[in-house]
This record gives structure tokens, C-alpha cells and sequence, in this order.
């Protein structure tokens, strides 16, 4: 990397002379290094999927959970490294407990994220802090608007129709642009959403994995929420299906 | 020699009776501004107020009672407010005392139960850890001389076993089949335990019509009372409030009492 040896790259409080700041650069790429995270929204409601790695078969199932509730109304999955990711949770449930406080209302989503994303920004200004390794998608469901955002370890965030962070998040991406989620609902995104984790997941470097899904809408009542059981079975046979009959057209060209 | 003196005395400075430089003007007849800072107010009586809360148990349940006035000293001022709060599916607490502290605490409550929700590990409070939780809480401030003015009732189920607490200001808590707050106490409760030996397996419907009772009885008998009320009960179908239920009442015989004015 063009950073390395230069002395630009060993503090967060100082630009290179191209006009770069090298150790949030090394904190987004600390978020690729993670397995994928991505988040969908569709015309009643946001759907969350993640990737979790599984790197050792002495865990626990599911043990070191992604997917997060913010608030009753509000929900996370992250890509990155986890106690970072559980760290800006914390300080999220921190933020909508105390607009609640001063407000007596739940937090609007645009107003966390402008919270979280100048802490996670205030930690790319000081030499003595390090970036946060954490890409944080957020949503919400509320008065029939699904809402859908992405904070960056620069302290940047946008609001999406569908994002992914992590490593295949490029991939990701691709697949989720072939979606019309506008006209679709949760109930049919969520097996979308599994379909891509399973799509983008690479079966050669990374082997086991486990699929988390969560969604928030009109369904859930406005709650963000793990999806029910039965739910997440079938999305998880459409997934598998699906993979496996694209094998079945490869081998027939073959 | 003196007058010398006086004449050719040096004038007097600029700056007299001012603060030091940085300091505050200290204006001695203004109370704000020559209160001593580091002493604090605490509260000392209570302000707007509920009164009594009725709790009893029965055959697979609890069932609270209370009536929807806030008191502000003998004024009947605020008429629809609630006492009972449902803090989830097996707990309900009633709340005695001064309203605006009730309220400052049922705020933490609701954020710690939102809280445990998000955590979605399975567990939340139950009957006896908020009661546990708010034992803890009174007696803390009452070791500070700074009490939350309420006696607070719990209500609720924990593994199919009805629950019912009482804790008041300075932290004294017990559980009872039985328990009524304040003039309650005096009135309603020797009614609820001669009831209760009388039929120990109450059902749900004994149990509400008792309760309801023993509220009409005393909206006749506490002046500080209001023929206004909820009650909760909580089964194993969960923790429903009822009301704001509005008793019928017959003064007929009042005139006849004679006597107290």
C-alpha cells in the first residue's frame, strides 16, 4: 500500500499530502475484512441480512449476534470489528434513551444516525483515538415509512433504498440492484435478502457461516425484530434452492 | 491634628463592597443570589397527590385498584389520571403519593423495560425483581433524606404463582394476599382480610366485585377520593387495565349526618 512508510498513516488526526486520512482508510478496510452485512427496503418496511462468519467450530450457534435492536422502533446490523460494533450500539441505545428523556417521544431515525455519525466522526479527528472498524446499517418503520441508512467509519452517512458493508459488498450491491424492492414487500425481501447472503457468501475461503435476518415494518407493527422462525426457514430453502439450481444451468452449459 | 489628618487622608478606593475580581455581585437582601450553593433542597412533602392503592390476590391472579385523582393539597385538581402502570405482560404497579415523582420514576421504569427488551435474551422484569428493584431504589433515597414521596403496590404473576408487594417511601416493603396504602388501610383493608378468610380460593369475579366494592366504599368514606377508578388484573392471559370505571353513588342519607361540620 502507498501509505506504508510515508508517516502519513500513523495518526487519525493528519491529512497526507494528497489530501487523504490513511488510518480511516485502514478502518473501512477493516469492515471489508468482516462478512457481509446488507439492508433493503422495500414499500412497507426494511429487511436486514448478515453474514456471520462462523471461524470455529467450538462456538456456540448462534453466539455473537450482528443484527441489534437500538430501540423498540429502530434496528443495526454491522460489518466490522464486533466490540466496536457493540460500542456504537451502546452509545445508540445511549442517544434514543436520552431523546426520549428530553423529547418524551422515540427518536426519529435521521436524528440517531446525525448522533452516532458525529461520535463515529469525532473518533477521525484526534491522534489519540482510533477510527471506529465499523460499517452500521440502521432502519425504521415509522408512520408508514420505511427508512434505511448506512455510517461509515469516516462518520459519513447516506440514506439508501439498499446497501451493503463487508467483504462481498460489491457483489452485494450488484445483486440488489436487479431488485425492484420499491414495489416489493418485507414479506417477499426477505427471502431476497437470504438468497444474496447465500449468492455472495464464498463457499472456498470462508466456510461456515451463519445467516441472520431481522426486519422492521408494517408486519412487525413498527418493532424492529429478528424474523420469526418459520419465516427464516423458508427464506433460508429459497436461498438454498435457488443456489443449488443455478449450479444444476452451470453444470448443463458446461 | 486631626482635621490635618482627615484632609490630607488618602481617597478612599474605587472599588468598595464590589466582588472580588471574576466574582459575583453578592446583592444581600436578594435570596437567589446569597443562598448558600452547596446546600440542596430535598424534597419534603408532597405536592400533587394520589391516594390509597388496593391490592389482592386471588385464585390464579392479583387484581390493583386506584382512583384517578391527583389531589393538590384538599383541591380535587387533576381528575383523569392514572396511578396503575402496566410495565409488561405479568407486572402492573400502582402508585400512592406525590404524582410528579411517580412519574419521574415510571420514566425510568418504561426505559429500562425498552432496555431489556432490546437485549431480547428472554428475560425483563418480573413481579419480584421490580419490586426487588424499587426497594432498593426508595430506601436509597430515603438514606439520602431525599425521598421519592409514593407508596408503589406490585402486582403480577411469576411462574404461575400471583404476586402482590407493597413499598413505601422509606423503604419499608413486605408482601401480603392483601394490601391496601394509606387511608385505605384503615377503611378498605380490614374489609379485604375478613373477605379473604371468609372465602380463601376467591376466583377473578369475587375478587373484582370485592375490589369494587371496597373502592365505593371509599370514595364514600376518604375525602381526598374520586368516584373515578382503573383496576388491573393479571392472569395467566397477562396484565390488563380496566376502566377508568365511573361507580354510581346515593348521598341520601347524608343530610342526616350531623354533627362533623
Amino acid at each position: 500500500m502507498s501509505s506504508i512508510g510515508t508517516g502519513y498513516d500513523l495518526s487519525a488526526s493528519q491529512f497526507s499530502p494528497d489530501g487523504r486520512v490513511f488510518q480511516v482508510e485502514y478502518a473501512q478496510k477493516a469492515v471489508e475484512n468482516s462478512g457481509t452485512a446488507i439492508g433493503i427496503r422495500g414499500k412497507d418496511g426494511v429487511v436486514f441480512g448478515v453474514e456471520k462468519l462462523v471461524t470455529s467450530k467450538l462456538y456456540e450457534a448462534g453466539a455473537n449476534k450482528r443484527i441489534f435492536n437500538i430501540d423498540r422502533h429502530l434496528g443495526a446490523a454491522t460489518a466490522g470489528l464486533l466490540a466496536d460494533s457493540r460500542h456504537m450500539v451502546e452509545r445508540a441505545r445511549e442517544e434514543a434513551s436520552n431523546y426520549r428523556s428530553n423529547y418524551g417521544s422515540d427518536i426519529p431515525i435521521r436524528h440517531l444516525v446525525e448522533r452516532v455519525s458525529m461520535y463515529v466522526h469525532a473518533h477521525t479527528l484526534y491522534s489519540s483515538l482510533r477510527p471506529f472498524g465499523v460499517g452500521m446499517i440502521v432502519s425504521s418503520y415509522v408512520d408508514n415509512k420505511p427508512e434505511l441508512y448506512l455510517i461509515d467509519p469516516s462518520g459519513v452517512s447516506w440514506g439508501y433504498n439498499g446497501c451493503a458493508a463487508g467483504k462481498a459488498k460489491q457483489n452485494a450491491k450488484t445483486e440488489i440492484e436487479k431488485l425492484k424492492m420499491k414495489d416489493m414487500t418485507i414479506r417477499e425481501l426477505v427471502k431476497e435478502v437470504a438468497k444474496i447472503i447465500y449468492v455472495v457468501h464464498d463457499e472456498v475461503k470462508d466456510k461456515a457461516f451463519e445467516l441472520e435476518l431481522s426486519w422492521v415494518g408494517e408486519i412487525t407493527g413498527g418493532k424492529h425484530q429478528l424474523v420469526p422462525k418459520d419465516v427464516f426457514i423458508e427464506a433460508e430453502k429459497y436461498a438454498k434452492d435457488s443456489l443449488e439450481e443455478s449450479d444444476d444451468s452451470e453444470e448443463e452449459e458446461i | 491634628m486631626e482635621a490635618f489628618d482627615s484632609v490630607h487622608a488618602r481617597p478612599a478606593p474605587f472599588w468598595r463592597n464590589g466582588p472580588q475580581p471574576g466574582g459575583l455581585y453578592n446583592f444581600s437582601n436578594n435570596s437567589t443570589t446569597s443562598r448558600n450553593t452547596s446546600e440542596s433542597q430535598r424534597s419534603a412533602y408532597p405536592v400533587v397527590t394520589g391516594t390509597s392503592v388496593l391490592g389482592l390476590k386471588f385464585n390464579g391472579g392479583v387484581i390493583i385498584a386506584a382512583d384517578m385523582l391527583g389531589s393538590y393539597g384538599s383541591l380535587a385538581r387533576f381528575r383523569n389520571i392514572s396511578r396503575l402502570n402496566r410495565v409488561n405482560d405479568s407486572t402492573v404497579i400502582g402508585c400512592g403519593g406525590d404524582y410528579a415523582d411517580y412519574q419521574f420514576l415510571k420514566s425510568v421504569i418504561e426505559q429500562r423495560v425498552i432496555d431489556e427488551e432490546c437485549l431480547d435474551d428472554g428475560f425483563g422484569f418480573t413481579p419480584k425483581s421490580m419490586f426487588s428493584w424499587l426497594t432498593r431504589v426508595l430506601y436509597n433515597r430515603r438514606s439520602k433524606f431525599n425521598p421519592l414521596w409514593n407508596v408503589y403496590v406490585v402486582a403480577g404473576l411469576q411462574d404461575e404463582e400471583p404476586f402482590l408487594g407493597y413499598i413505601d417511601k422509606i423503604g419499608v416493603a413486605y408482601e401480603s394476599p392483601s394490601i391496601s396504602s394509606g387511608f385505605g388501610s384503615h377503611i378498605a383493608l380490614p374489609i379485604l382480610r375478613e373477605e379473604m378468610e371468609k372465602n380463601p380460593n376467591m376466583n377473578e369475579k369475587d375478587a373484582t366485585e370485592l375490589i369494587q366494592r371496597c373502592m365505593k366504599l371509599l370514595y364514600y368514606r376518604d375525602a381526598r377520593s374520586l368516584n373515578k377508578y382503573q383496576y388491573a388484573v393479571i392472569t395467566k392471559a397477562g396484565a390488563k387495565i380496566h376502566g377508568p370505571i365511573v361507580p354510581e353513588s346515593n348521598w341520601e342519607i347524608a343530610h342526616l349526618i350531623q354533627g362533623y361540620e
